[in-house]
C-alpha cells in the first residue's frame, strides 16, 4: 500500500518568507498520492447505489441478483449498518443507507464490493430498488407550509430559536437598536443566488483497510480527520480508537469535504469482506456526493441620511438547505451576522431562515453564508450611492466600521479590522486603460466565440467590500493539537492532524516550527488520528491561525524542557484554543457573553469588465484587491489563496450554477457545470494589508474566504456599471446583459 | 486484449478490455497514476499526455488506439532526479496548490513550449484553456509558464 505522503526533508523558510510548497515537487512529478491513487493487495472496488428520485418511499429492496453477479463479495443495505443508522456533521439526520425513504437525488441506498470496478458497476445496476415517488418539496418559500421531511425536528433544541414551522433547519433574528428607525432615503432590492458547487478536481475517494482485529484504517481526502472518526465509529459500533483516519492526498476541498462521503461506506464493505476496499466517485457522482453552497433569496432595505450615513438596514435571508442539515445551522447564522458588511449602523433587523427541501443538500462552501449576503448588500450600497449621487467608494468609506464599533449582534470589534485602509488601497490601484478596437478575438468578451469586431463592447468598473469571521463561532469552540518530538541532535518531528487540502497549511506548520525551534531540521509526520489529538477543521479561514498557535505552543514547550536540562528525546503535545465564544441569544440575536465570533477579516476589490451587449458576452478585464491578512505567514501562498478564491467568486458571478428540475440535478458534469478556465481569469493585483491580529499567533489571519466573499459582488457591480441593468441574480445570464 | 506501446521511453505491454481508456490503462495496468481522472469527458485536461508528441486527453483515447504508439506522461518529463524546467517553474512560481490539475498542466505547458518557445500571454491562455484548475485562479500558472519559457531559452 502506498502511503499518502512520506515524511520528507523540508525546504527552508521561516514565518513571513515566501516559501515553496514542501509537496510541490511530488505534485509536479506525478508522485504525490491522492486518495484516488491508493491501492492495496487484495483490494476490492466499492460502489454506491443511489436514488434516482428527489423524494420517494422505498417499497422493495432486493439484492439477491446482485449478490450472484461475478466477482461480487458483498452487497449491503441499511440492515447491515451495525451501529447508529444515521450520521451528520452537527446533527445525525442523514441515513448511512436509506431505509424506507429517500429525500434527495443521489441519496445512498446500497453498497457493493467486487473484484473489478466494472463488476461493481454491473452489480450495482442489478440491485433492485422499487420506489414509490412522493411529491418533492422544491421551493424554499413554500417549504415551511408543507409536510415535514424529517420527524422530530432534528436541529431543534440546541439553543436555537424554537421555530415551530415545518421544515425549518434554523431561523435567527438579529434585532439591533431600533429596527423601525427611519432615514432620509431608502433603497430596496431582492437578490438571488444560485446553487454553487465546490467542484474540486479530485473526486471523493478513499481506501478502507480492515486491521484483522475488528478495526479499520481509512485513508481519505477530508478536511477534518477527527470529526470523521467521531461520525464513523458509532455507525460501525466501534470505539473511536478502532477507527483510524489517515489523510489521503486531497485534490481540493473548499468546504465540500467537511461532510462524510465514502468513509462509512468503505469501512462497512471492508469490515464485511475483510479485504481493503477502494471507492472512487466519478464526476457525476461527485456532484451528488457532497453538499453545495446554499442558494438564497435575500430581501433588503437600506435606510440612510441624505449625507449617506446608514441609519437602518433590514434584511430577510432565505436559504435552501436541501434534504439534510449538514452545517446549515451555522451558515444561517453566519449569513445574518455578516449580512450588512463591515459598516457601522446603529439599527438593524436581520432575519435568516434555512429550510429543509428535497433539493441537493447544502452546507459549507468557501465564504459560508457571507458570499450570498455580500452580493446582496454590496448591490444595495451601489444603489444607495446612485440614489444619493455619492461616489460608491466614498459611501463605503463614510460607513466603514473601525475597532470599537458594534456589530449588529452587539459585539464590539476588538483587535484588527482595517476596513477603511483596505478600501482606500483597493480604490487606489490603477485601472488599466481601455484597449483599442478592433483587436484579437481572444481579448473580446466571449473570446474566440466572439464573431464581431467589438461594436457592442461596453466597459464598466465595479467595487465591493467583503467581510467575514475567522474561526468557529457561537460557542463552538474547537481546538488544535500539535505534538513536537525534539531529538537529542536538535532536529524535530511535528505531528498535527491539520488537513492539507492545497491551501498550504503544511508549510505554515513547518515555518512556525523552524522559527520557534531555530532549526531547519524539522519534518512533519503524515496527518492521522492515532498519533495526535484533533486539529479541528480546515475551514472557516481558521487552520493557519490554529495550527500555527498549536505548533508554536508545543515548540515552546519542548524548548523550555530542553532549557531545563532534560536530555534525550522530548515529546510534548499541546492544545491551542482561541478566545472563547458564547452563543447568540435565540430571541434577539445579541451576544450573551463577550463575543460570538473570534475575529474578522475584510477585503475590497476593484474590477474592470467589458460586456458585449449585442451578444450577451462578458469579459473580466482586470481585478485589483486589497485584503486584510493580519500577517502573511507565506506571502506566496497568501497570493495564491486570493487569486484562487477570486476565481471561484468569478465563477458564481458569471457561470456556475447547479441546475435542478423537481429536485433532480440536470448538469452533473464539467461539460454542463462550467468553472472558470484560463481564458476567463484576468490578471489579479493583490495588496496584502498587514495589520496584526493581537490574539493570533504572529498576528496571522486566515485568508482563504474573503476573496471569494467579495469577488462575486465586485464583478457584478462592474457588470451593472457597464450595462446599467439591475442584475439582481447570480450567476448573471447572457440574456440579462444583451440588447440594451 | 494485449497492447504494446512505448511509455516514457520504455517498451511496455498491458492487458486491457476493448472499451478501456488510455487513462485507465496508464493508471491501473501500467501503474502510472500521475495522470489524473477528474471528469472522464475531456473537459478538464487533468489526464493530459503526449501521444506520439501530440497533446491529448488520455480519457478520450482508447487504450487500444495507443497500441504501437509512444506515450509520454508526467512521470516521463523529469530526467532522473532533475526536474523538467516546466516542473521546476511550477514549484517556484507557486502554481501548485492541491495539485490535482498539475500533472496535466505541466504536460500541456511542456507541449506548448515545445511548439512555441516564446508564447504571448494570449497564446498561453488559449493553450491552457483546456486544463481546469480550481485552486489557483491561473495567475501563478501563467507566471510559471513565462518563467519556464525564460529558463528554457537560456
Amino acid at each position: 500500500m502506498s502511503a499518502t505522503e512520506t515524511t520528507t526533508r523540508v525546504p527552508l523558510g521561516r514565518v513571513g518568507e515566501r516559501v515553496e510548497r514542501r509537496d510541490g515537487i511530488p505534485k509536479v512529478t506525478g508522485e504525490f498520492a491522492y486518495s484516488s491513487d491508493l491501492s492495496a493487495a487484495g483490494m476490492l472496488w466499492g460502489r454506491t447505489i443511489r436514488s434516482p428520485h428527489a423524494h420517494a418511499r422505498i417499497v422493495e429492496l432486493d439484492i439477491s441478483e446482485a449478490l450472484r453477479m461475478p466477482g461480487v463479495h458483498a452487497v449491503l443495505t441499511h440492515e447491515d449498518v451495525p451501529g447508529q443508522k444515521t450520521y451528520g456533521l452537527e446533527f445525525p439526520d442523514q441515513p448511512v443507507l436509506a431505509a424506507d425513504r429517500v429525500r434527495y437525488f443521489g441519496e445512498a441506498v446500497a453498497l457493493v464490493a467486487a473484484e473489478e470496478p466494472e463488476q461493481a458497476r454491473r452489480a450495482a445496476a442489478a440491485v433492485r430498488v422499487v420506489y414509490e415517488p412522493l411529491e418533492p418539496v422544491t421551493q424554499m418559500e413554500r417549504a415551511t407550509e408543507q409536510e415535514p421531511l424529517h420527524e422530530g425536528r432534528p436541529t431543534m433544541g440546541h439553543g436555537y430559536r424554537d421555530d415551530p414551522r415545518p421544515n425549518v433547519v434554523r431561523s435567527i433574528e438579529i434585532r439591533h437598536g431600533d429596527p423601525d428607525a427611519e432615514g432620509d432615503v431608502s433603497v430596496s432590492g431582492v437578490y438571488e443566488i444560485g446553487i454553487q458547487d465546490q467542484a474540486f478536481l479530485g473526486p471523493e475517494s478513499g481506501l478502507a483497510v480492515p486491521d484483522g482485529e475488528g478495526g479499520v484504517d481509512i485513508y481519505v481526502a477530508t478536511q477534518w480527520l477527527h470529526v470523521d472518526r467521531d461520525q464513523v465509529a458509532p455507525c460501525l459500533n466501534l470505539p473511536p480508537e478502532m477507527v483510524r483516519i489517515h489523510l489521503g492526498g486531497v485534490g481540493g476541498a473548499f468546504g465540500g469535504r467537511e461532510d462524510l462521503s465514502m468513509q462509512i461506506h468503505g469501512a462497512l464493505l471492508a469490515l464485511e469482506t475483510n479485504r481493503p476496499v477502494k471507492i472512487v466517485y466519478d464526476r457525476e457522482e461527485s456532484f451528488v456526493g457532497h453538499i453545495h453552497r446554499h442558494p438564497a433569496r435575500i430581501w433588503c432595505e437600506h435606510r440612510a441620511t441624505r449625507e449617506g450615513k446608514l441609519v437602518n438596514v433590514r434584511m430577510r435571508i432565505l436559504l435552501d438547505g436541501g434534504a439534510y442539515a449538514s452545517s446549515s445551522t451555522a451558515v444561517t447564522s453566519n449569513a445574518a451576522c455578516f449580512a450588512i458588511g463591515p459598516y457601522k449602523v446603529d439599527n438593524a433587523l436581520i432575519e435568516s431562515t434555512c429550510v429543509y427541501t428535497n433539493n441537493p443538500p447544502c452546507g459549507a462552501m468557501r465564504g459560508f453564508g457571507a458570499v450570498q449576503t455580500c452580493f446582496a448588500s454590496e448591490a444595495q450600497m451601489d444603489r444607495l450611492a446612485a440614489e444619493l449621487g455619492i461616489d460608491p467608494v466614498e459611501l463605503r468609506l463614510l460607513n466603514a466600521m473601525a475597532p470599537g464599533d458594534l456589530l449588529p449582534t452587539g459585539q464590539p470589534i476588538e483587535g484588527s479590522l482595517p476596513v477603511a485602509e483596505v478600501i482606500r488601497r483597493a480604490a487606489a490601484l490603477p485601472v488599466p486603460e481601455p484597449e483599442a478596437l478592433p483587436r484579437e478575438a481572444i481579448r473580446l468578451p466571449g473570446g474566440a466565440g466572439n464573431t464581431t469586431r467589438g461594436e457592442g463592447v461596453q466597459r464598466g468598473v465595479g467595487f465591493a467590500v467583503g467581510f467575514k469571521n475567522i474561526c468557529y463561532s457561537e460557542g463552538f469552540d474547537d481546538s488544535t493539537a500539535a505534538r513536537v518530538i525534539l531529538r537529542e541532535d536538535g532536529s524535530a518531528v511535528v505531528h498535527c492532524a491539520a488537513a492539507e487540502v492545497g491551501q498550504g497549511v503544511t508549510d505554515v506548520i513547518l515555518q512556525v516550527a523552524r522559527t520557534e525551534l531555530g532549526t531547519d531540521e524539522v519534518v512533519l509526520a503524515p496527518p492521522e488520528t492515532a498519533t495526535v489529538a484533533s486539529a479541528g477543521s480546515a475551514s472557516a479561514s481558521r487552520m493557519t491561525w490554529m495550527a500555527a498557535g498549536a505548533t508554536q505552543l508545543a515548540c515552546r514547550a519542548v524548548a523550555e524542557e530542553r532549557a531545563r536540562g532534560t536530555a534525550g528525546e522530548i515529546d510534548i503535545e499541546r492544545v491551542y484554543r482561541h478566545p472563547r465564544t458564547t452563543p447568540l441569544d435565540p430571541e434577539t440575536g445579541q451576544i450573551t457573553g463577550e463575543r460570538a465570533h473570534v475575529a474578522f477579516a475584510v477585503a475590497a476589490m476593484r474590477v474592470v469588465v467589458e460586456v458585449d451587449v449585442d451578444l450577451g458576452l462578458t469579459r473580466v478585464v482586470w481585478i485589483g484587491t486589497a485584503q486584510d491578512v493580519g500577517k502573511a505567514v507565506n506571502p506566496l501562498a497568501v497570493e495564491g489563496q486570493i487569486e484562487g478564491g477570486t476565481a471561484q467568486g468569478l465563477g458564481l458571478a458569471l457561470m456556475e450554477e447547479i441546475q435542478t428540475r423537481d429536485g433532480l440535478i440536470t448538469n452533473a458534469s464539467f461539460t454542463d457545470y462550467l468553472i472558470p478556465t484560463a481564458l476567463d481569469m484576468p490578471p489579479v493585483v493583490s495588496e496584502l494589508v498587514e495589520d496584526p491580529e493581537p490574539d493570533a499567533p504572529y498576528g496571522a489571519k486566515g485568508v482563504g474566504e474573503p476573496p471569494t466573499v467579495v469577488s462575486t459582488a465586485a464583478i457584478v457591480s462592474a457588470l451593472r456599471d457597464a450595462t446599467g441593468r439591475g442584475l439582481t441574480r447570480v450567476p448573471v445570464r447572457p440574456d440579462e446583459v444583451v440588447g440594451l | 486484449m494485449r497492447i504494446s506501446l512505448t511509455v516514457n521511453g520504455e517498451p511496455r505491454e498491458a492487458d486491457v478490455w476493448a472499451g478501456e481508456s488510455l487513462l485507465t490503462a496508464l493508471r491501473d495496468a501500467l501503474e502510472l497514476p500521475g495522470s489524473k481522472n477528474a471528469c472522464e469527458q475531456g473537459e478538464c485536461g487533468s489526464c493530459s499526455v503526449l501521444l506520439d508528441g501530440e497533446l491529448v486527453c488520455s480519457c478520450l483515447v482508447l487504450a487500444a488506439q495507443a497500441d504501437g504508439h509512444s506515450v509520454t506522461t508526467v512521470e516521463g518529463l523529469a530526467d532522473g532526479e532533475k526536474l523538467h524546467p516546466v516542473q521546476r517553474a511550477f514549484v517556484e512560481a507557486g502554481a501548485v496548490q492541491c495539485g490535482f490539475c498539475t500533472p496535466g498542466l505541466v504536460v500541456a505547458t511542456a507541449a506548448l513550449l515545445e511548439r512555441s518557445p516564446e508564447p504571448s500571454d494570449d497564446e498561453i491562455r488559449e493553450a491552457l484553456s483546456g486544463n481546469l484548475c480550481r485552486c489557483t485562479g491561473y495567475v501563478k500558472i501563467f507566471d510559471a509558464v513565462r518563467l519556464a519559457a525564460g529558463t528554457m531559452r537560456t
